[in-house]
């Protein structure tokens, strides 16, 4: 018996094989696909990005089946979902907790790569399509936040979309175009859910498709930043490579037990945390007359809110915004340093790296606060040494000493 | 477990004034409290303000009360225990006569925490400019009388500290606590009326977010995932045992 049911489900694999190749799909890319034996705690940062992505979709499903995007229902119905549909509640928190560690996991992600020089070649795509990535997300939040039609989604929406009519000559109109109206409106509620619902989360996910196709075509980098095809066995396999599937697959999944206590904690004592992740004055209903003494926009953005901020001139303000994004993009070719990792670079790279952390979370701090005039000279300080660190690069990374690569993975 | 849910209570210190609150232990295990608080909300609260997302019948079932017990004594208006709390004030009327429509309480606590619902509650100190005659220590110049005078009494402000002008800088400097004296007594003594205050804002804590009565459970889902945390790395040290 035992042997005419696996007999059988060995013809039927068989069967799928010839028609769809599964099971060469899941040894290309898992149980012969070779990874560096050596990744530490940054490398479990791409995994977690990836299971929140599938948290947010299912979760944002469950929403929308009880979500209404109208200017006159939305709020009302987010507290129904809060009460009366069965542990919408839970979906709810899950959902805007989600948002918030989708940021966290996504920049402890870039952070690895910065540190390990992950976006140098050949990965200069793997890193492009990555940021792309981060910005379709930040599309995404902005948007997501809008939908509970709360006091802080209609004014810090207000405030973005007006970012647009700084554009010289067609400013205006551009905004009109987004907003769908002269003021934030139903209108606009209508067009932020469909792109935040179907748009973007399409997007989204197909270019993570595009960027595992691409890690898988380079390979991942690592902590030591050298090439583990360099050292190849007798039967062409990394001598310093283990197959993704089991090693990674069960060491992946540690990590996703981590990042699990640490989302529940939050989202069964911390849903609002503090504020930060579901402002108090979001539980007002949006009121276009009102505008609230103090707007602020949720934390994942408000380094680069802070850069626009420091600048007095608006127009000049939202260009140094979008540059301060950009500039990621042209990592793989300011880097000119002779090797990758952050472990076999100098003193230069490593207080430059340094100063750009305490910069970008000095900002974050910043944007959150009220502009006083100390606040704005330090944003304006840190915005310098933002820009610093990308700009100066060339520069500091071409004269800074190095240390000599190991042969193998150390 | 007492849950805090006055997190943010001193960053929106509204209605543009920089008063220390007193702070107030917010307790959702004392059903009977919240009960109190309800029967409060009703009598004194609920002709201006509507509970408009809350139904009866979950406020009866969260606060061990039962459907008859709710009909009987918080709903006046003949509605049925499965409605929304909503009242018949109608919006345009009660916009003229108190200059701004009463907003909707529900989440109340959600955007101002309770110790600022405590403040607010024990706020209220006589104002001949005001149109009530009436003004409130935290939120000046508001436009509610003081529904429960009759349980508190009247009382008058007899030091006033001097607030500092609004700098954008936020905080509380330079408030100090304000004294009062009662003038008119009330039905209740200090301690009853601070305990019915306790009493209406535990219930709007929970009114502001029933779930809160359930989540504390979240205990048990992170404990399966410790014990699935434990497992996991069993298993990965076992795979990885040949790995150098």
């Amino acid at each position: 018996m035992k042997e005419l049911i696996s007999n059988n489900t060995t013809k039927l694999m068989d069967w799928v094989e010839h028609r769809f190749p599964i099971q060469a799909i899941i040894r290309a890319s898992a149980s012969e696909y070779y990874a560096p034996k050596n990744f530490n705690f940054w490398y479990f940062f791409g995994s977690l990005a990836l299971l929140v992505l599938v948290i947010q979709i299912v979760s944002g499903i469950f929403l929308t089946m009880s979500y209404k995007p109208s200017a006159e229902d939305a709020f009302a119905s987010v507290e129904y979902i809060m009460r009366d549909v069965r542990f919408g509640w839970l979906i709810r928190y899950i959902h805007s907790t989600g948002a918030s560690a989708f940021f966290v996991v996504v920049y402890l992600h870039m952070f690895r790569g910065l540190l390990y020089g992950s976006y140098r070649a050949p990965r200069e795509l793997l890193w492009i399509v990555g940021m792309l990535i981060y910005f379709v997300l930040m599309a995404e939040g902005f948007m997501g936040y809008l939908l509970p039609w709360g006091q802080m989604s209609y004014w810090g929406a207000q405030v973005i979309v007006n970012l647009v009519g700084v554009v010289p000559f067609i400013g205006d109109l551009l905004a009109l175009v987004v907003r769908g109206d002269f003021v934030i409106s139903d209108i606009t509620l209508n067009r932020f859910f469909a792109l935040h619902v179907i748009a973007l989360p399409l997007a989204l996910v197909a270019l993570v498709v595009v960027h595992l196709i691409a890690l898988h075509e380079v390979g991942s980098n690592n902590p030591d930043g050298i090439e583990i095809n360099d050292n190849l066995d007798a039967d062409g396999k990394p001598l310093d490579g283990i197959p993704f599937h089991p090693y990674y697959t069960v060491k992946d999944i540690v990590g996703v037990a981590v990042f699990l206590i640490f989302f529940a904690v939050v989202i069964f004592y911390l849903p609002e945390m503090g504020g930060y992740f579901i402002e108090a004055n979001n539980f007002i209903p949006a009121d276009p007359l009102k505008t609230p003494e103090h707007i602020a926009p949720v934390w994942y953005f408000t380094p680069f809110y802070a850069i626009l901020r420091a600048i007095p001139n608006p127009l000049l303000g939202v260009i140094a915004m979008g540059a301060s994004i950009m500039l990621f993009f042209f990592l793989p070719w300011l880097d000119r340093s002779p090797v990758r990792s952050i472990r076999y670079k100098g003193p230069l790279t490593k207080i430059a790296l340094t100063a750009f952390v305490i910069a970008f979370l000095g900002l974050g701090y910043l944007g959150l606060m009220p502009p006083t005039e100390l606040y704005t000279q330090l944003a304006r300080f840190f915005s310098l040494v933002y820009f610093g660190f990308f700009l100066l690069m060339p520069i500091y990374t071409s004269i800074d000493s190095t240390k000599p690569l190991p042969d193998r993975l150390t | 477990m007492v849950l805090m849910a006055a997190m943010s209570s001193h960053l929106w210190a509204a209605g543009g004034a920089h008063v220390e609150l007193e702070t107030m232990p917010v307790n959702l295990n004392d059903k009977h409290s919240m009960q109190r608080g309800a029967k409060y909300y009703v009598n004194y609260c609920m002709g201006c303000h509507s509970l408009q997302y809350s139904r009866y019948n979950r406020v009866a079932k969260d606060l061990g009360m039962t459907d008859k017990q709710v009909l009987n004594n918080l709903v006046f208006t003949g509605q049925k225990v499965g409605e929304l709390m909503v009242n018949a004030m109608p919006t345009e009327d009660s916009a003229k006569w108190f200059g701004i429509a009463p907003p909707d309480l529900t989440v109340i606590s959600r955007v101002r925490g309770a110790d600022w619902l405590y403040s607010y509650l024990k706020g209220f100190y006589l104002d001949e400019s005001r149109p009530y005659g009436v003004n409130n220590s935290v939120f000046p110049s508001v436009g509610m009388p003081h529904v429960l005078w009759e349980l508190e009494g009247l009382k008058k402000q007899v030091h006033h500290a001097e607030q500092e002008p609004d700098d954008g800088h936020g905080g509380g400097h330079g408030a100090s606590k304000t004294q009062y004296e009662l003038v008119v007594p009330g039905s209740m003594t200090e301690e009853e009326y601070d305990r019915a205050a306790r009493d209406l804002v535990n219930f709007l804590v929970y009114v502001g977010e029933p779930a809160k009565l359930v989540r504390r459970h979240g205990i048990w889902a992170i404990l399966v995932l410790i014990l699935f945390l434990v497992a996991a790395y069993a298993l990965k040290q076992d795979y990885w045992e040949d790995v150098h």
